[in-house]
């Protein structure tokens, strides 16, 4: 990425951000609400244009052809109002993939084999964020982006998930990901892009990030995320 | 009172006793409403969900004119296919004035609009939902629409019954074009509004309760489906 802005009805949303990501590693975008961390994993998975700047992969433009072999989770993931399986089996009919055994071994992985009958609908939140890692991960991903995947999820379906991107970075996937959960920021990152109003104020390993922040926003964040989680243990 | 009793029990005789006249007008009724409804679904829906998914200059006039369409009183498209297949009209060769073919003419010209309409709207909402996913998993346009409409096939079904349910209810524009011909053109609504003129309420009430039965069920299979199936957009949890 590299001197990325995108303006959208002439406020400017991204500003002059570049970075590079490498592959096999976790790279994991944070900072406060609306500083633009999920419209970068946009920018990056094609589904905005940049209003400047350009974006590459290996060094060539993002097209279709690239963009299959990428998969984006969102935060409230979308399912068609049909079976576990069937929402399944149309991902991997996009793919050329669909052999029951595949959608099955799919579904065992995030734990809804038994669920494979039930309408996705009447999945509670959990399940149906697993079933949407599940579609991810039927397109055979290079680069699995997750958009706040795991917010507001039972500690067992962030436990699974958190498991199963573990998983896929040893098997050689890239991970992006955005992330408010500061310990589970810390269990998976590798590095840290913080972003700020629109800009990349601070890129570093997770560790040095954590226990020596470079950028005043990234103090400051860290603070008050540490504070309020005291807060609420208290 | 005693007047009115005998005319309600003389009706409900007719509907039971399975009157040929009734049945030949309400198997006429279905004939011309089914069949203008099945045109204007294979018009209407196409048309919807291409102008729901397309980005083009003038799309919201075409959805101002579909929008202004909905509410055009029949009696006006009536009139409108009346000029355009009366002899002296530019489709007079056709032959088809007085005939039940003008009557499904004029009343896929009254539903297509509700239908586009509707159609259009029901895609939107969904394709507004479903974008990014399919953005991100690329799935090809033509899969897209497919999925789309399977995905709202209630409410389109819905959308078709509310057109079954106008054009069933429409006396305007069929009473123009068709004229009312006894064994001919003679519907339902047209032959309701005759048989009172004439003072025979029998026949008109028999045909209006047979009427009032298919509205309701219309109106119940409507809300049937519309309970057992999750609403287009409420998806999202």
């Amino acid at each position: 990425m590299k001197d990325v802005c995108l303006d959208v009805e002439g406020k400017r949303l991204i500003d002059r951000v570049s970075l590079t990501l490498f592959p096999e590693t976790i790279s994991l975008f944070m900072g406060p609400s609306g500083a633009g961390k999920s419209l970068l994993l946009r920018l990056l998975h094609g589904l905005l244009s940049p209003s400047r700047g350009s974006i590459t992969w290996a060094g060539r433009v993002l097209d279709d052809r690239m963009r299959k072999r990428q998969a984006m989770v969102f935060q409230n993931p979308v399912m068609l109002n049909r079976s576990v399986l069937a929402n399944l089996t149309f991902v991997l009919r996009l793919v050329d993939n669909n052999h029951p055994h595949v959608a099955m071994e799919l579904l065992e992985r995030v734990a809804l084999r038994q669920h494979a009958r039930q309408p996705a609908m009447e999945l509670s939140g959990g399940e149906r964020q697993r079933l949407a890692i599940a579609k991810a991960l039927a397109v055979q991903p290079e680069v699995l982006f997750l958009d706040e995947a795991m917010s507001h999820l039972d500690p067992p379906s962030v436990t699974l998930i958190e498991e199963l991107i573990l998983q896929q970075q040893r098997q050689g996937i890239k991970v992006i990901m955005v992330s408010h959960d500061l310990g589970q920021i810390q269990r998976l990152a590798d590095e840290i892009f913080f972003v700020h109003q629109g800009q990349l104020v601070e890129h570093a390993v997770a560790q040095t990030f954590f226990a020596n922040p470079q950028s005043f926003p990234a103090q400051l964040f860290l603070q008050s995320q540490s504070w309020s989680k005291t807060f609420y243990q208290e | 009172m005693t007047d009115l009793s005998d005319v309600f029990f003389l009706a409900i005789s007719l509907v039971l006793s399975g009157n040929n006249d009734l049945l030949e007008i309400v198997a006429l009724s279905l004939r011309v409403s089914l069949t203008a409804v099945g045109c204007a679904v294979l018009v209407g829906m196409p048309l919807g969900a291409a102008v729901g998914l397309g980005r083009f200059p003038g799309k919201n006039i075409i959805v101002l004119f579909f929008n202004a369409m909905m509410g055009i009183p029949p009696v006006v498209v009536g009139l409108f296919v009346y000029m355009m297949v009366s002899k002296s009209g530019p489709l007079g060769w056709l032959d088809i004035l007085y005939t039940p073919t003008a009557m499904i003419t004029a009343q896929f010209i009254l539903i297509t609009p509700i239908i586009a309409s509707l159609t259009r709207q029901v895609i939107e909402d969904l394709h507004q939902h479903h974008a990014q996913q399919f953005r991100s998993l690329c799935v090809p346009r033509h899969v897209a629409i497919l999925e789309l409409l399977r995905e709202g096939r209630t409410s389109l079904l819905t959308t078709a019954m509310a057109g079954l349910g106008r054009a069933m209810a429409e006396v305007g524009a069929v009473i123009i074009v068709g004229g009312n011909i006894n064994h001919l053109t003679r519907v339902m609504t047209t032959a309701i509004a005759l048989e009172t003129s004439k003072g025979d309420l029998a026949l008109a009430l028999a045909l209006g309760i047979v009427l009032l039965a298919m509205s309701l069920i219309i109106n119940s299979a409507v809300m049937g489906l519309r309970n057992r199936a999750p609403s287009v957009i409420g998806t999202v949890s």
